[in-house]
């Protein structure tokens, strides 16, 4: 056939299922880790859409700055990039992943209220169209990958920024732990999933069992009711900035473990799209939404690398993403954080 | 001293001024009324009120209180509570978390209080308490109307604005939203109520405004207005 023939001899592109089959456990599992970074990351994206109707496209550089964040908080720490890995037992592993998690978290958290002051608030008090918040998003972007590509240098003598990736310090080195239906578990992909498990537990019980929470979805649905019930809008948009950085931040360490070298000032670009497909996947403004297609999004790519080629991998999941919006424009499970789905 | 001062209310869509030197005053315990035409100024009077839009000339005073520049969230805390005009119901909360959005400003003295504010509005809408789990967006129009005003409730309001509680509503359930308003009113709790349904309106209010493009033309008593050959011709529908 032709079709076939030309896939056959043309080496860009391959198509080898059995591949698939063969490491469909293992590519599940190293997907789910992906798969969890990208949901921590896309909650941002969808809660902040979900009360401004707003794409804040620098979420992936509050992201960045969550990596740098943990990484100087290690450093600080006394940590310092060597060949050797962190051996001084489980406890304090933990404990410094910990700590280093609550930098990242506390940078991240930091940026995304300061972008939201110094970027969106004054555009909303001259009540701005959308349009110049979505080109001020994208101009915050730049604004801080440049910052930690020229400045940051200047203001840390060099330790931090610039134009190379920081040397990955090696707290957590992978060991298999065990194996599910002979993929490797590794004690990384279990500190991921499970942190990224418990922090999304705690997102939806806050959204969804909390007043604040209340306060967050009575102004994603209906922002001058809310006013009239007395919630003050200016304040749920920073708790709204704040949740979503902090999310970040936590999931920026996360994935430091599993991408030691990514510590770079571009590096929240291309996962900064991804977690905004998840959220877009998953229906945009959707809490559970976003979780749900972040972990599809990271799995499906995995499967996509196997099956057409490493290079592909970030094909497929824009591919996915298309291909489930032109058959469920809204997402997966809809917009329910914004309407109801009556 | 009255609970609600309106003095010389002037607020304005760009350069289109929808209310124009507007005095309104609202004695406390008091259930008074605003009547008029479509676009005569009566949302944009409550919107006002509460603090969603501005003026661009005179004031408001609550209690003895300048609140024409505070914000709206705070006059909620002053104890200005609106349902409003579409009432506004979260579409993708049950009624129990409706209702708990009433009260999101206040912070309660204890429990006890919140479950008897609670307990208060279910026994004005016992159809509420049926339905607590039940998803806003997908209750008739006359229970979303029950639910704001119940919502509007939950804040223990000193004044409630009431924005066309009868809109898009069957007679019956007209009949109903309105007894129960009275009931409010009879309870102790200041009320300035929009209507179109005048009749209604005016037979159960103490005092009304009419407002007519953007300015009050005629106030007096409820029962007064209500036997005026004027006010009877141009809202009531008889010659």
């Amino acid at each position: 056939m032709l079709v076939h023939g030309v896939l056959a001899a043309d080496p860009l592109i391959g198509f080898d299922l059995a591949a698939l089959g063969r490491n469909f456990w293992a590519l599940t599992v190293d997907g789910l880790t992906y798969g969890a970074v990208y949901a921590l990351v896309a909650v941002g994206y969808t809660l902040v859409y979900g009360v401004l109707r707003l794409i804040n496209f620098a979420h992936s550089e509050i992201f960045m700055l969550g990596m740098f964040g943990q990484y100087a908080t290690l450093l600080a720490l006394g940590f310092y990039p060597s060949g050797d890995a962190f051996d001084k037992g489980i406890l304090l592993t933990v404990l410094y992943l910990g700590i280093a998690m609550i930098g990242g978290m506390v940078v991240a958290g930091g940026a995304a209220v300061g972008l939201e002051r110094v970027a969106y608030r004054p555009l909303r008090k001259r009540g701005a169209p959308s349009l110049v918040f979505l080109i001020t998003a994208i101009g915050a972007s730049f604004v801080i990958q440049e910052f930690v590509h020229f400045v940051l240098p200047a203001l840390t003598g060099g330790e931090l920024g610039g134009v190379n990736a920081e040397q990955p310090i090696r707290l957590v080195e992978p060991e298999v732990q065990f194996t599910l239906f002979g993929a490797n578990v590794t004690n990384v992909t279990l500190i991921i999933i499970f942190s990224a498990l418990i922090l999304a537990l705690a997102t939806d019980m806050f959204i969804n069992r909390t007043k604040f929470g209340r306060g967050i979805r009575a102004v994603a649905q209906d922002p001058v009711t809310a006013t009239l019930m007395g919630v003050s809008r200016e304040r749920i948009i920073m708790l709204t900035f704040l949740i979503g950085g902090v999310l970040a931040g936590a999931a920026a360490l996360l994935y430091t473990l599993r991408v030691p070298n990514g510590i770079i000032y571009s590096g929240g670009f291309i996962l900064g799209i991804k977690a905004f497909s998840a959220a877009v996947l998953g229906g945009i403004g959707n809490l559970r939404g976003a979780l749900l297609g972040g972990l599809l999004l990271g799995v499906m790519e995995n499967y996509g690398q196997v099956v057409f080629g490493t290079e592909w991998r970030d094909v497929v999941a824009f591919v996915l993403l298309i291909v489930v919006l032109m058959f469920r424009p809204t997402g997966i499970l809809g917009e329910s954080l914004g309407r109801a789905r009556a | 001293m009255p609970l609600l001062e309106i003095t010389d209310m002037t607020v304005a869509y760009g350069r289109i001024e929808a209310v124009r030197g507007v005095s309104i005053t609202v004695e406390e315990g008091e259930l008074v009324t605003l009547i008029g035409a479509n676009g005569a100024g009566k949302t944009t009077t409550m919107r006002a009120v509460s603090g969603i839009r501005p003026l661009s000339r005179g004031k408001i005073v609550f209690d003895g209180k300048d609140i024409t520049r505070m914000k709206p969230h705070l006059r909620v805390l002053e104890g200005i509570v609106q349902a409003p005009e579409g009432r506004g119901i979260f579409p993708g909360m049950t009624v129990l978390e409706n209702l708990e959005m009433g009260a999101y400003g206040r912070t309660f003295e204890n429990k006890a209080v919140h479950d008897e504010t609670l307990a208060r509005v279910f026994e004005l809408f016992p159809r509420l308490e049926d339905r607590t789990s039940q998803v806003g967006g997908t209750m008739s129009g006359g229970e979303q109307q029950m639910l704001a005003i119940g919502r509007a409730l939950m804040a223990r309001p000193r004044l409630m604005l009431l924005d066309e509680p009868s809109m898009g509503l069957a007679p019956m359930v007209i009949q109903q939203i309105f007894r129960i308003v009275s009931e409010i009113n009879a309870q102790g709790t200041t009320v300035l109520l929009v209507e179109q349904n005048a009749r209604q309106a005016l037979s159960r209010s103490h005092r009304a405004y009419v407002l007519e493009t953007g300015e009050v033309v005629r106030s007096g008593g409820g029962r007064e207005l209500l036997a005026d050959p004027s006010i009877k011709e141009a809202y009531l529908g008889v010659a």
